[in-house]
């Protein structure tokens, strides 16, 4: 077996399995970033411009949160301020992903994963057993990115010709999958349900203080996700092994 | 302000996040405080930009707060990303077909 001696070696059902695995991706991607797209169109991007905004950053809080602040007018700075934040936890994924590479593994296959880390496609190809073979998560890739992508521009389409009605429900799509990333690890840790709690309730009064609630959603998003997460990791801080999960 | 520098400017920034760890940071962060800081990011980010903001994004404020506790129960008895995602739309939908009019 090739795959024996060279893990990274094509393998045409290696990559099928991928795009098995990467079908239900795929359609979640579809739908979420349908109302990505529908925050894009506040933002004033084109149909062209959403489709090329997803396709190269692959990330719903990032995308979200860089969107809202452009619809504000932001600078470029804080686009890339919120960029950062919001998709902080890919350092860690990436961290994680790097550690299995089998020797030898060419290394312009890094540059290529590393395009679509998310939380799903870490998920899939970080709980395959063993060395890792880039073809698995390029099958799931190849149906997953044109997806996002796709969803997006069709968010900012149809955002113009749906009912209001429909407009209303679709926009709470993203938050429901928010909701999904973090209300599970709240449910095992009672350090993270309580910073789920806080957050929720610090946004709240900051939305309406006088003062705070001057400055943009973005900024507000980036002061206190900065300031809640260094205060918990000065007073809860995480074990070796809960951190590299 | 341009709508491509912005997508550059936030393609540069998320890329460079996946990509730095998988060619030069190869070993593993160290230290405590910047391994519980990343660890906790994700959770507090998303929090934050889920509330209020899922209220104001409805029509109803009272559809968005439904969404927002279906969202909670749902998501706590282990539903996925997508079951998720598609009963909130539809909470919203029945509901505001009742309080919009």
């Amino acid at each position: 077996m090739e795959t024996a001696t060279r893990p990274y070696a094509f393998s045409r059902k290696v990559f099928c399995e991928g795009m098995r695995d990467g079908v239900p991706i795929a359609l979640g991607y579809f739908a979420v970033s349908f109302s990505l797209g529908i925050a894009a169109r506040k933002a004033g991007l084109t149909p062209v411009q959403g489709f090329f905004a997803s396709l190269l950053n692959n990330a719903s809080a990032g995308e979200y949160a860089a969107f809202a602040l452009i619809a504000s007018g932001a600078t470029y700075l804080e686009v890339a301020i919120i960029t950062l934040i919001a998709n902080a936890r890919y350092l860690l994924m990436s961290c994680a992903l790097a550690q299995r590479f089998a020797p030898g593994t060419p290394f312009f296959h890094r540059l290529i994963i590393g395009y679509d880390v998310t939380d799903e496609l870490f998920g899939i190809t970080i709980a395959r057993p063993g060395w890792l073979n880039p073809f698995y998560t390029y099958g799931a890739i190849a149906l997953a990115a044109p997806a996002w992508a796709a969803g997006t521009a069709c968010g900012i389409i149809a955002g113009n010709l749906l009912p209001l009605r429909a407009v209303s429900a679709l926009s709470v799509a993203l938050y429901g999958m928010f909701l999904a990333i973090i209300i599970p690890p709240a449910r095992k840790s009672k350090v993270v349900a309580a910073l789920v709690a806080i957050s929720f309730a610090l946004s709240f009064v900051c939305t309406y203080l006088p003062g705070i609630s001057a400055l943009s959603d973005g900024t507000r998003t980036i002061l206190l996700t900065v300031a809640i997460s260094c205060a918990a990791a000065i007073l809860f801080p995480v074990k070796q092994e809960e951190g590299n999960q | 302000m341009n709508n491509w520098i912005y997508i550059a400017v936030m393609f540069a920034v998320s890329y460079a996040i996946r990509i730095l760890p998988l060619t030069l940071i190869r070993k593993p962060i160290e230290n405590q405080f910047i391994q519980s800081f990343l660890y906790y990011v994700p959770y507090v980010t998303l929090a934050v930009m889920t509330f209020p903001a899922i209220v104001n994004a409805t029509q109803s404020p009272l559809a968005g707060a439904a969404a927002l506790v279906v969202g909670i129960i749902a998501a706590w008895m282990g539903a996925g990303l997508f079951p998720v995602s598609v009963l909130c739309c539809a909470v919203v939908m029945v509901l505001e077909f009742f309080l919009v009019h």
